[in-house]
């Protein structure tokens, strides 16, 4: 089976299915009881605050984590019992970084086209087209450990797309680029969501991002979705003229409190000050 | 097929890489050669039981693989903590082809120390009874070797960070090492040391290291392979259940 059959836009419907989805770590409920669904073919954006629970969601979606209840379905199938069924259907682009420091970016994006069954002329032809793409061929024999944050992050994104599954998952891929590559990226992503239909569920920070590329949002706050709906939508509902006013009224004007110990926390924080040039 | 190669071929690449890895974990062996073999010689000697060089090479052969193989298997919580096995769990590839290219790999470069570790008491004077045998030889390297990355990568999949590394060195490699027969003579030992030798799966694997190198057996190359095969396959069954556990 070729990952191009396997893309062809189907009826429509939906893709993904949650319903009264929970996961608490100990005590504490990260994800508190959500239900959504995303359309076959949608560009569905996933926002909330830091500490909200989007990527607990994500990682439950693509089988990283065990939900401690509630029902999800990818493309008719269950993560946790068919799990091998779900991951063939989707592609990820972490928040943290994933690649291998010790290999060069090549190989990287090689070990990936492999594992995802990627046929030899097309992988080698789409990793020189995708690395050409990030601005990264020249340096495809540097080893990733040699690579800035920035580079690193665009050979995630490069190796994202190196295969075309069903739903594309992208946590926070825009995080530390700039504005060229970011518009780069969107770009290739709306393309590959039209002739392709390839459904794009991603998480960002940037409002106007979100404003721009997405057909559908949900806003998640404290592990709750708080609302949902198109971006006019939204900014209907709370009377806002821009979606970054609409989602201040909707999560509240705190910061919020980091729960003490996460790592993930101590990296968000990290990210925070360093991608927000404040001092 | 192709995913259990290129797994395989990661873990070959990183060792390659690494030279002071490999440099490092030579100087181990070394001090044991040097320090025990010509240190012990003569006592061992004097006590009727012939050179001791030549009985401590296999042993320290056996101790580099052992080191290496748990090491590679544990490398797995590394990969955990840089966040790349998130992108192989992510892959639909069964985790069963993740884990066995991943011990494969590992294995291999265990094999590979070895035979370095082995060509160095070649130049110390070491001479193997029966060149002929190489062969065998490292397919009992390549058993030891697949057993005890196993056992490392069981122990990673339970293990959040490298906090327990140290427990791990002294209360498992240390004595699986120390109580295998690698430095002394198996037989007339207090009847606890017997039993424990006896059930430690390394023991085994220098016997049989002793006994195609030098003719001197006090298992049996039969028993020594069955022993080796049945713990192999225990350890990878428990590695890939235990690995098939793991959440990111
Ligand atoms: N493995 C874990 N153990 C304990 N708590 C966790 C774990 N992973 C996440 N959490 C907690 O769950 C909550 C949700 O985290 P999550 O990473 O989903 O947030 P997020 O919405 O992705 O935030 P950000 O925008 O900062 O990435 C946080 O309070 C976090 O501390
Ligand atoms: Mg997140």
């Amino acid at each position: 089976m070729s990952t191009e059959d396997v893309n062809r836009p189907k009826a429509d419907g939906t893709i993904i299915n949650v319903s009264g989805l929970i996961k608490k770590f100990g005590e504490f409920t990260a994800v508190d009881n959500i239900s959504f669904s995303v359309k076959r073919g949608e560009i569905f954006a996933f926002l909330g605050p830091n500490g909200a629970g989007k990527s607990t969601t994500i990682k439950m979606l693509t089988t990283l984590l065990h939900p401690t209840s509630g029902e999800i379905t990818l493309d008719g199938h269950n993560p946790v019992i068919d799990s091998s069924a779900v991951r063939r259907s989707f592609g990820i682009v972490f928040q943290d970084p994933s690649l291998d420091d010790e290999l060069t970016a090549w190989e990287n994006m090689e070990f990936h086209g492999v594992l995802y069954g990627v046929e030899k002329l097309l992988r080698r032809k789409r990793i020189e087209e995708l690395m050409k793409f990030v601005e990264l061929w020249d340096r495809r024999d540097s080893l990733v450990k040699e690579f800035s944050g920035g580079m690193k992050r665009r050979l995630e994104i490069a190796r994202g797309l190196l295969h075309h599954p069903k739903v594309m998952f992208l946590d926070e891929p825009t995080l530390g680029l700039d504005p060229q590559t970011r518009n780069h990226m969107w770009n290739y992503l709306k393309e590959l969501n039209k002739s392709e239909g390839v459904t794009v569920f991603f998480t960002t920070h940037y409002m106007e991002e979100a404003d721009r590329v997405a057909q559908r949002i949900a806003i998640i706050d404290h592990g709750k979705i708080v609302a949902s709906g198109s971006s006019t939508e939204l900014k209907e509902r709370t009377g806002k003229s821009s979606l970054e006013e609409a989602f201040l009224e909707l999560t509240g004007k705190t910061i919020r409190e980091e729960e003490a110990g996460s790592i993930d926390h101590l990296r968000s924080m990290r990210r925070m000050w360093r991608g927000g040039g404040k001092k | 097929m192709k995913t259990i190669y290129i797994l395989w071929l990661r873990q070959i690449k990183r060792y390659l890489r690494s030279r002071s890895r490999i440099v490092g974990s030579l100087g181990q062996p070394l001090l044991f050669l040097l320090a025990l073999g010509y240190g012990l010689g003569s006592t061992f000697k004097a006590a009727g039981e012939g050179n001791y060089f030549t009985f401590l090479a296999p042993g320290v052969i056996g101790m580099s693989i052992i080191f290496t193989a748990i090491f590679s298997g544990i490398e797995l919580i590394w990969d955990r903590q840089f966040g790349f096995l998130k992108e192989t769990m992510v892959a639909p590839v069964s985790r069963l082809n993740i884990m066995v290219g991943r011990t494969l790999g590992g294995a291999t470069v265990a094999t590979m120390q070895g035979l370095i570790v082995f060509f160095i008491t070649l130049f110390f004077g070491f001479r193997p009874e029966n060149w002929a045998l190489l062969p065998v030889l490292i397919i009992f390297m390549l058993l030891v070797a697949l057993l005890f990355t196993a056992l490392g990568t069981a122990i990673a999949s339970v293990l959040e960070d490298m906090q327990g590394f140290q427990l791990i060195m002294n209360f498992l490699v240390m004595p699986l090492f120390f109580l295998s027969g690698a430095l002394f003579p198996i037989e007339n030992l207090p009847s606890v040391l017997t039993v424990l030798v006896g059930i430690d799966p390394l023991s085994y694997g220098i016997d049989s290291f002793r006994s195609i190198l030098s003719g001197t057996a006090s298992f049996g190359l039969g028993l020594d392979l069955s022993v080796l095969v049945i713990v192999t396959l225990f350890c990878l069954g428990l590695g890939s259940y235990l690995f098939s556990r793991i959440e990111v």
